[in-house]
């Protein structure tokens, strides 16, 4: 643990640092491969597997059953409704989810009689949704309009709270980066898009900024003063405040990470297909890849935005330029002393 | 201590006010639960306690738009029918700026789904019988003898108020008529006499064809009744409007009607089914506006005839979007999984900040059982007021809740030592620290409240009470850490555990490399005049070390010359290669 925190002290002192601003093109490059693979991959699967939600039909929930066989559960839908093209899935120990095309009222009850009979349970503990195919559009309709909105009024919030739009111009690409890489990895592996799983994609959102201000408030504090007396170049005040906040960074993100985790586990493995998985699986992916991107992301292309800016490209040199007198004086006396 | 007694005195007082909030909490709760049958438990959504949630979209021409006055118009007309149909406990309500969300525990019999779905409908219809419903069907007043009206007029109906439609069968199902078995998911034949009853059950009725269907009413209003020259009588009317062809028809049931007999000069206004109102016709009317008056239209009354009329007239029908139910059983199962995920969660934020922090990670899970209690309160609050129930999304973004509300801690613990490693004495870096970690605190809450509050406003279904839950924790996370956790610190910062930086108290300023001066003896707190002077000088002050560590980083270690710098030239002599020692020092003071 001294461990750690001594690693805290060398960070915030200065006597360790990770160059996060330096290293910038190979951060970029990682994460234009990310992206470009975010997008190609969903395509060369065939696009999103959108839940029922999404593209309309019936459900039903069983809960409490003796046996998980499916094939019973397949034969049970198909001998009141042979078109319905049943999907069966396990959820927890004792549960079973089976999803069908649309169903009409009748063959909708009769299904769900005959699963009931299938498995031996009372009919009242099955389950019985139907979802039509423009709900789950409309979800997503209304969370991209909400998504703009926000980005916007987020945009307008940061440029006046840190005086400058640039700082909101890292933060934003930092976000869209977060989220479509986030959509990416849904793609590719396939994992079902539900409204759960947008309600996670929003949460990003927040989180990802949030950590991002936290990170820019930092930066803000040490970039305030003028560079050439912190004898620091613009780029390097940037990096100092993101090694002073990794500390916090790594402590946000494990924190913010664990109950969220315990929650995938306890989504995936008690619950099976749901919406805590739902929500979860995104915002775990969502809160590795905002922490990973305030710092990789966001801070090296605030610091690319703001170097060429003349003033401060000027005090950056000035900055460099007293250092290097410094150092010779410093190795001048220092040979003296010898 | 030589501190001013300030911070303490202010830190009781933010600990004082924060058990002022619960206490005012607890006590609306108390009144709510004695009072207004509100309970101590959080309303739950149907996910969580088994149900069904039916989700209705208006069915509309074209591009046209449903207003909120004909949405809520509608909820209140599906109330009244879901209210009808015996279902306890239902809850309706509209969703974004289209939707109508009906839940009803239990699974809903395919009547009650079908009188959910049916669509509003307002037609006029001339009363041939009236009378008082009762058990024992003594006493309807105004029957015409039926056998002596059927006997002499030709025997098909000259018009619709004519009598002859009133077969025997009518009549003696008329006279055990209940008003317990009107059904408004039936559509009656319009052209066929029809047996109802007022919507309150204070009569029932034999009703003639339809005359006059609800759309050719363009408008009803309330408003006072005016005598010829203009002066308000103080009592209420509806007015009616009817459009072209409503006018002519209306026209024609009025000259009909004015001058029979009670009850045949009575017409009905029959919505859903049942007679809202059958208002006796007293003077032809050819200009198609009508006024009802008399006894029974007060001021309320008459606002909510006119809405009933109004839009009961609409034809906005509604479909089906989504019927998910729910068995009780997952129901409970899916609360159960949701809690457990949130406990180990807990648990595992619990055990890191222990870990990470010492004793000041005793602080952090404090923080957030006062944050727990407090969500619980307000979540349950909230149920009771507002109807807002949790759903297992809610559930989810009240244990995402947990990490952004610990990060809160985290920002201003780090800020703390930040302050410590720059040498301030514990009181000096609390009451520093805070003022720098309020300030991020509050940008990123703002970013966080800024996307709970859109959702909340945009969102529909799941997402909606997930962004509730996120805006509200972030608003509770703000209280917490303002109130409980900034005041215990400046509180603890006194002790001798915490002010003195014992090892385990998470604060040793030696483990953190600040300068050490000797047995538990730093370098003096600095004034807080000079904490204020900027953020300038601050950026200044760190820099100073920092980049002598960065000068030592960089290899000129080897022999390094302690430049002095403002805050350290007290510090042992800094002459040549023992310039190091004190940073040093200090550092394996932790290290054994």
């Amino acid at each position: 643990m001294s461990g750690f925190s001594q690693f805290g002290n060398d960070l915030y002192t200065g006597v360790r640092s990770i160059d996060f601003i330096a290293r910038r093109k190979l951060w970029f490059a990682i994460s234009a491969v990310a992206i470009v693979l975010s997008i190609v991959l969903p395509l060369a699967r065939g696009g999103f597997a959108f839940g029922i939600e999404f593209t309309g039909g019936s459900e039903f929930q069983l809960s409490q059953v003796d046996t998980s066989d499916q094939a019973k559960a397949e034969d049970a839908v198909t001998a009141v409704a042979p078109e319905a093209a049943p999907r069966v899935t396990v959820i927890g120990g004792d549960g079973l989810r089976v999803q069908t095309d649309q169903l009409d009222g009748d063959q909708s009850t009769a299904v769900r009689n005959s699963l009931a009979e299938a498995y031996g349970v009372p009919a009242n503990d099955v389950a019985e949704s139907f979802v039509g195919p423009s709900w789950g559009g409309e979800i997503t309709n209304q969370a991209i309009r909400a998504l703009l909105i926000f980005l916007a009024l987020a945009f307008v919030f940061m440029a006046l709270y840190f005086r400058t739009w640039k700082m909101s111009i890292a933060a934003m690409v930092s976000l869209i980066h977060d989220l479509i890489i986030t959509a990416g990895i849904y793609g590719a592996v396939g994992f079902e898009v539900t409204p759960a799983a947008v309600i996670g994609f929003l949460t990003i959102l927040g989180y990802s900024l949030y950590d991002t201000v936290v990170v820019f408030d930092k930066i803000r504090e040490n970039t305030s003063g003028s560079e050439s007396s912190s004898g620091r170049t613009f780029a390097e005040s940037v990096n100092l405040a993101v090694n002073q906040t990794l500390v916090r960074s790594i402590n946000t993100a494990v924190v913010a990470v664990l109950p969220v985790a315990s929650i995938l586990f306890v989504g995936s493995v008690l619950l099976g297909a749901g919406t805590l998985r739902d929500i979860s699986l995104a915002l775990f992916i969502g809160t590795l890849l905002g922490t990973y991107s305030t710092i990789f992301v966001a801070a090296p292309l605030y610091s690319m935005l703001r170097e060429r800016e003349p003033r401060i490209k000027a005090e950056s040199a000035r900055a460099l330029d007293l250092r290097q007198k410094s150092t010779v004086a410093q190795s001048a006396s220092m040979g003296g002393a010898e | 201590m030589a501190n001013t007694p300030t911070p303490v005195r202010k830190a009781r007082r933010s600990l004082i006010a924060l058990a002022a909030i619960f206490l005012v909490l607890m006590g609306a709760i108390q009144i709510g639960v004695s009072f207004f049958g509100a309970s101590w438990t959080p309303k739950l959504a149907l996910d969580l306690e088994g149900g069904t949630e039916i989700r209705l979209a208006p069915v509309v021409q074209g591009a046209d738009q449903v207003t909120s006055e004909q949405l809520n118009q509608a909820v209140s007309i599906i109330r009244d029918r879901v209210d009808a149909a015996g279902v306890s406990e239902a809850e309706i309500r509209t969703e974004g700026s289209n939707n109508i969300v009906v839940s009803i525990p239990g699974q809903p019999s395919e009547e009650t789904l079908q009188r959910i779905e049916a669509s509003a409908k307002l037609d006029f219809r001339p009363v041939l019988l009236a009378g008082v419903p009762s058990t024992s069907s003594t006493g309807t007043p105004t029957p015409a003898p039926t056998e002596s009206t059927e006997a002499t007029p030709a025997p098909s109906p000259t018009d619709a108020s004519d009598l002859t439609q009133v077969t025997p069968e009518l009549q003696t199902a008329f006279d055990n008529f209940d008003c317990a078995s009107v059904d408004e998911t039936v559509v009656p034949d319009p052209n066929k006499p029809f047996l109802t009853c007022e919507t309150n059950g204070s009569a029932k009725y034999l009703l003639g064809p339809v005359e006059l269907s609800g759309e050719n009413l363009s408008n009803a209003t309330a408003g006072q009744e005016t005598t010829q020259n203009g002066a308000a009588t103080g009592s209420w009317a509806v007015n009616l409007q009817f459009n072209q062809q409503g006018t002519e028809q209306f026209a024609a049931i009025t000259s009909r009607l004015t001058g029979l007999q009670a009850p045949r000069n009575q017409f009905a206004m029959v919505l859903d089914n049942r007679v809202l109102l059958a208002p006796t016709s007293q003077v032809v009317i050819t200009d198609g506006r009508a006024a009802i008056t008399g006894g029974s239209i007060t001021q309320d009354t008459a606002k909510t005839l006119a809405d009933q009329l109004k839009y009961g007239a609409l034809p906005v029908s509604f479909a089906v979007q989504s019927n998910e139910s729910i068995s009780a059983t997952l129901g409970s199962e899916q609360l159960a999984n949701g809690l457990l995920a949130g406990l180990i969660g807990l648990i595992l934020v619990v055990v890191y900040s222990l870990i990470q922090y010492r004793a000041l990670g005793l602080v952090t899970v404090a923080s957030l059982v006062i944050a727990g209690g407090l969500t619980y309160l307000i979540v349950t609050l909230l149920g009771w007021r507002l109807d807002f129930r949790l759903s297992l999304a809610g559930v989810a973004g009240l244990i995402i809740a947990i990490g952004v509300t610990a990060d809160s801690f985290i920002v201003y613990f780090e800020r703390i030592k930040d302050e410590l490693r720059d040498g301030r004495g514990l009181s000096g870096a609390v009451e520093a620290g805070w003022k720098r970690a309020l300030r991020t605190i509050l940008a990123s809450d703002a970013i966080n409240f800024l996307a709970a509050f859109i959702l909340i406003l945009l969102a529909v279904g799941n997402v909606r009470g997930f962004a509730v839950t996120l805006g509200l924790t972030t608003i509770i996370d703000l209280i917490v850490v303002a109130l409980f956790t900034h005041p215990v610190l400046q509180l603890l910062s006194r002790t001798r555990f915490f002010g003195e930086g014992h090892p385990a108290s998470g604060l040793d300023p030696r483990a953190l490399g600040a300068v050490y001066r000797g047995r538990a003896q730093f370098r003096e707190p600095v004034a807080i005049a000079k904490r204020n002077s900027g953020s300038k000088t601050e950026a200044q002050k760190r820099q100073t070390i920092a980049e002598r560590k960065a000068a030592e980083a960089r290899g000129t270690a080897t022999a390094t010359l302690e430049r002095p710098t403002t805050t350290d030239q007290s510090a042992a002599t800094p002459t040549t290669k023992s310039a190091k020692p004190t940073q040093a020092r200090g550092k394996k003071g932790t290290r054994s």
